[in-house]
Formats: C-alpha cells, sequence, structure tokens
C-alpha cells in the first residue's frame, strides 16, 4: 500500500513539447561531422542524443543517438558507431561535458583509423544538423503524496515523463531528475529518490521507464 | 465533423489535454491559411483536416485560396518540376505570368491575420503585403537540389517571412529566417484511413474487377512522372517472373496538376497486354482509396522525388509491408528492415517486394512496427502539435521557451 503522507510541497507535472528548428548545417564526411559538433548550439548535440529515443520509442533494440546511427549506417564505420552508441550519458550532467566525449570518441578514432577520413555519405544521406526547441508548460496534474502521484505517473505523456527524467537532468542542468528531487526534499524518503536517480533511462524505452518507475515506487511499499 | 475527442482512443487523453494547454497560449491570435487548392493534393488534404481542429481548439483559424488561371498552374507546375531538379524551360514570361498571378491575389485577398501561413510556392509573392503581422512559408515540395534559376527568384520572397517550414531535413538550406523541420500526416479517422468492414473493401474490389486470388502490389499516387509509375510497372514485371500476382495502379489527378493526362497514356501502352494488371483513374473517393490498400499485400512507393510521401503513413497505419523509396520525407517513415524496406532503383524495388512476398511474417512484423511509428509520429495530433508551437515561436526566439 502507497502511503498517503503529505508531501511539503506538492509536485507539479509538466510537458515538454518540442520543436525542430533546421540549421541548414550538413555533415558529409567525420572530419566535417566533428567539427560542426564542435561550432553547433548545444541544443543541437541535445536533439541528436535524445530524439531517437522519443521517435522511436517503440523500438527495441534502438540506436541510442543520431551520430552513432549514422556513422553506423550510412559511412559503415561500425566500430566508431559503437562506440558513440555506448557513451554512458547518464555520468554527465550538463551538454558541454557530453559534446566534448562525443568529440574525443570521433577525433580519437580518426588517430586510430586513418582511412576513417576518407570516408563520404552520398548525396542525400548526409547528416543534417537540427536543434531542439523546448516549449515546457506547466500541466493540470498537481499532487501530494505518492499515490497520486503513481497514479498520475499511470496517464502523463511520454513527452512529460520525458521532460522530468532527461530534459531536467541534462538539458536544464539539474543534478538528478525532477521525480527523484522531489521524493528526497518533499518526502524525504532518500532511499526511494535514490533508486529511482539510478534507473538508467537510455536503455528502455518510455513505456518501460514509466513501468520501472511504477515499479519501484509499488515495490518500497508492497512489504510495509 | 470529427470531434478532437474521437481521437482519445487513438492516442491517449493526456495527449489531447495537451493541445488544449498549448492552443490556449494562441488566445487572441488569427492564424490564416493561404493556398492554390481546396481538393486534391496533399496540402488541401491536411487542410480540410486541421482547420476545424484548430478551430475546436479555440484558435481563430481561416482559410483563402488564391485564384490562378490555366497559365498560371501550368507554370507553377513547371516551378514544381524545376523544385524537384528536373529543369524544365522557364521563360520570362512564365515568370511575369507568375507574378501577374500574385499581384491580383495581392490586391484581392485580405491578408489581416495576426500569422499568415502561405503553402507552397504558388502564393508565394503575397508576402510582399507583409506589414506587422507574421508570415510562414510552408514549402512542401523536395527542394533538396532545386533548379537554381527558379529557386533564387523564389529565395528574394522566401527572405521576407519570419520562418519557413519544411518536411524533411535535407530540404533544409542556410536560409536567413529561421526554418522548422514539420512532417505532415494522416488522419486516422478520415475515409481514407478509418477502420473498413471487410464487406466494403470486397465490394471496391469487384467494382474494379480485381479478383483476390493472388498477392497484390499496390501503388496509390497521382499519374506522374515523379511517382514514376512506369518504374513501378518494371518491378512489377520483375516480380512477376517468380511470383505470380497483380499490380494495382490506381490515383487521380489534382486541380494544379496539368501534366498527368500524358503519363496515364504512356501507363496505359506499357501495361495493355497484361490483365493482371489494374489500371484505376479514380475520382477522389477515399472510401475506395482505403479499400485498396486494405486489399493489398505489399503497398509501393517508388517515388523519384517526393515531398513526404503521405501515401506511406496511410499504407503502415492500415499495417501493410511498404517498399518505398528513399528519398524526400520517406526515409522518416520508414526505418529500414524495422518498419519497411527503402529501395534506390527499379531492381532493389522487386528484390524487396520479392522478400516481403515470400516471407509474410516478416512482411507482417514490418507493418505492425510501422502502424506504430506512425502513431506515435504522423498521426494529425502531432500534425497539430506541431503547428501549434510553430505559431508560438513566432513571438519566442530562444531554444527553451517557458509557458509559465
Amino acid at each position: 500500500m502507497i502511503p498517503l503522507l503529505k508531501a511539503k510541497e506538492p509536485f507539479r507535472f509538466y510537458t515538454r513539447l518540442h520543436l525542430s528548428e533546421l540549421t541548414g548545417l550538413r555533415a558529409t564526411t567525420l572530419v566535417q561531422l566533428v567539427q560542426l559538433i564542435k561550432e553547433v548550439p548545444g541544443s543541437c548535440v541535445y536533439h541528436h542524443t535524445h530524439r531517437f529515443l522519443q521517435q522511436h520509442q517503440f523500438l527495441s533494440p534502438e540506436p541510442p543517438n543520431d551520430f552513432a546511427y549514422w556513422v553506423s549506417e550510412i559511412l559503415s564505420e561500425k566500430e566508431l558507431g559503437e562506440r558513440l552508441a555506448s557513451i554512458d550519458i547518464m555520468q554527465f550532467s550538463r551538454i558541454h561535458d557530453l559534446r566534448e566525449k562525443i568529440i574525443l570518441v570521433i577525433e580519437e578514432y580518426l588517430k586510430e583509423e586513418r582511412f576513417a577520413q576518407l570516408k563520404f555519405a552520398r548525396e542525400g544521406e548526409e547528416f543534417h544538423f537540427i536543434k531542439s526547441v523546448s516549449f515546457v508548460i506547466p500541466t493540470n496534474y498537481l499532487v501530494d503524496n505518492l499515490a497520486d502521484f503513481v497514479e498520475i505517473m499511470k496517464k502523463i505523456t511520454f513527452d512529460s515523463i520525458y521532460f522530468h527524467i532527461f530534459e531536467a537532468r541534462l538539458r536544464l542542468e539539474k543534478k538528478t531528475n525532477d521525480f527523484s528531487f522531489w521524493i528526497e526534499h518533499s518526502l524525504e524518503d532518500k532511499e526511494l529518490a535514490d533508486k529511482l536517480a539510478d534507473l538508467d533511462p537510455y536503455t528502455r524505452t518510455l513505456d518501460d521507464l514509466r513501468a520501472a518507475i511504477i515499479n519501484i515506487i509499488d515495490k518500497r511499499f508492497s512489504n510495509r | 465533423m470529427i470531434r478532437l475527442e474521437e481521437y482519445v482512443p487513438i492516442v491517449g487523453q493526456s495527449v489531447i489535454d495537451d493541445l488544449k494547454l498549448i492552443a490556449a497560449r494562441l488566445k487572441g491570435k488569427t492564424i490564416q491559411h493561404i493556398n492554390s487548392t481546396s481538393v486534391g493534393g496533399g496540402v488541401a488534404e491536411i487542410l480540410n483536416r486541421m482547420v476545424p481542429l484548430l478551430q475546436e481548439l479555440g484558435v481563430d483559424t481561416r482559410w483563402d485560396l488564391i485564384k490562378g488561371g490555366e497559365q498560371f498552374f501550368e507554370v507553377t507546375k513547371k516551378f514544381h518540376n524545376a523544385l524537384h531538379g528536373y529543369s524544365s524551360e522557364i521563360t520570362k514570361k512564365d515568370f511575369e505570368i507568375f507574378l501577374e498571378t500574385n499581384q491580383r491575389n495581392i490586391n484581392e485577398i485580405n491578408t489581416s491575420g495576426d500569422i499568415v501561413f502561405v503553402h507552397d510556392p504558388q502564393p508565394i509573392a503575397l508576402v510582399k503585403k507583409k506589414r506587422d503581422n507574421k508570415w510562414i512559408w510552408r514549402c512542401h515540395v523536395d527542394v533538396s537540389n532545386p533548379d537554381e534559376k527558379v529557386w533564387s527568384f523564389l529565395m528574394d520572397y522566401i527572405a521576407r517571412y519570419d520562418s519557413a517550414v519544411f518536411s524533411a531535413p535535407s530540404f533544409s538550406r542556410r536560409l536567413p529566417i529561421r526554418q522548422f523541420l514539420i512532417s505532415p500526416s494522416i488522419d486516422p479517422l478520415s475515409d481514407k484511413n478509418k477502420e473498413l468492414p471487410q464487406d466494403i473493401v470486397d465490394a471496391v474490389l469487384l467494382k474494379y474487377k480485381i479478383p483476390q486470388d493472388k498477392p497484390i502490389i499496390t501503388q496509390i499516387s497521382r499519374f506522374d512522372r515523379l511517382k514514376d509509375p512506369l518504374g513501378v510497372i518494371e518491378a512489377y514485371q520483375e516480380v512477376k517472373k517468380h511470383i505470380d500476382c497483380r499490380l494495382v495502379l490506381a490515383g487521380g489527378g489534382a486541380a494544379d496538376d496539368p501534366e498527368g493526362a500524358m503519363i496515364f497514356t504512356q501507363v496505359m501502352e506499357k501495361t495493355k497486354n497484361d490483365k493482371d494488371i489494374h489500371i484505376l483513374l479514380l475520382a477522389q473517393n477515399d472510401i475506395e482509396i482505403n479499400a485498396l490498400q486494405r486489399a493489398s499485400t505489399v503497398i509501393i512507393q517508388k517515388s523519384i522525388r517526393e515531398g513526404f510521401g503521405l501515401t506511406v503513413a496511410e499504407a503502415l497505419w492500415k499495417a501493410k509491408p511498404v517498399v518505398a523509396s528513399n528519398v524526400g520525407g520517406i526515409p522518416l517513415q520508414i526505418k529500414h528492415k524495422y518498419s519497411g524496406l527503402l529501395c534506390h532503383s527499379v531492381t532493389g524495388a522487386a528484390f524487396a517486394i520479392k522478400q516481403l512476398l515470400n516471407s509474410p511474417v516478416y512482411a507482417m512484423k514490418l507493418g505492425e512496427n510501422g502502424r506504430e511509428h506512425i502513431r506515435n509520429n504522423f498521426l494529425i495530433t502531432r500534425h497539430l502539435r506541431d503547428y501549434i508551437l510553430l505559431f508560438l515561436s513566432l513571438y519566442y526566439p530562444e531554444d527553451i521557451v517557458h509557458l509559465g
């Protein structure tokens, strides 16, 4: 039974809707790709490391980011694609640091595999840089206890989950996800907060992520 | 008229709630769509669904049409082909006809909407009338490799808009204005996409004398060379050597497409000796299109160029396995080997069709994945959301917009 203990502060669910803005920038080689990754706005790096998760959330397994997908499928650099795909995004709390890591991985590969820089994409298969414009909007869902929180979790959109888990952490540069933050500070349940913070959202579909959050909360109170 | 609530069983209540949340932020603004035709083609089809839904959401929306004669539409068809990279002889006179018609429309159309949303090149020069309101140019065609003469002519006008919208990333170019990626969509409740009982499907096939005795390969498209109907016939002929099947080529014409009749004649000539090929020149009849898609074993869209390729989304929504060219917006809809098969040539298309006909379980899985991909990304509810955000973006230049 999930307790009805009242939180010090209520939790407002937000949603984040994004619009894709085109930059007109495109890369046909690895050298161009890494150069442009250095120059584009952070919202571009965010878009290309997170868009796939959301658009193809029903596909599993799935390539976790656009850079990895393009390098593997278009340039046929499977090893570099694997290295990019396996970057642990969870360890970064700033887009700046994630960008540096991506650049480092590609530049190291280019040093090791000199022929890689000769590969180029066919016309029509270039890498197009896009940035995410995010609109953050409060929803009408406001809860002040965990039982209601779980009920709302069951019906909020993927966009809302996405905002509180991914966007809050990385793009808005909070140290943890919003759910964990509220549970720790308003419900003073650090153990539960830590469990949710430890979830790796990058290796699940959004539906699985929703189920995992609900399951962790249910489990926490099932033996009480 | 279809109400927003009717989409809840398909996309969920929370998606509709989100639309209401953001639509409320446009209170007091008037949106004015302008294009060249109210029937035929993807733009009119989308606007016919979109405008009433925006109105239901409380967004004050109207839709105006420009007027143009036969000569004007012949010129815009030339522009259309040129933007797709096919150079045709475009004379000084053609540009004059284009500008004269636009000028007449500038004089006649009241463009006082807070946001004027101009679709495609035909009405592009109306932007000369821009005052202190916001103007958006929506490009529905594939301009990844345009004829530079026509593109540079249009650029003089594009640069005067506040924002431009394209359907695929490959269409984007360096522009002096903001540009957004918004894919078009299908309406799952429209006659073209709603569920149909089997007896209606059977009746439509009977009407067109298409026996259901062997696999049916179908392309639904206007008879337009950019849709490559002749290439589809060649792919079918290649498949037919190994697998007995039928081909259905069905489509109509749009009011702004005078070239279609010539292509249709070529198609008839090429298929006259094969009774398993069914060429259907359909008037706008969405239920029949729906039935033909549902009766198909494999659906093909072998376009040479494609603004987006809504027929692919329609087919995937019906959970059909699809073979389609890797052009325009099609790769956004099909992830190769996950939600369909992409091809680059006639032989590639034939090979993919054979794979699907010979592996029905694989074909079914691709179709199911395709349907979910369309549900998440290409239904009209997502399109409404993007348009409302686009309108809001005109008033918020930043990357993260907090609407408190």
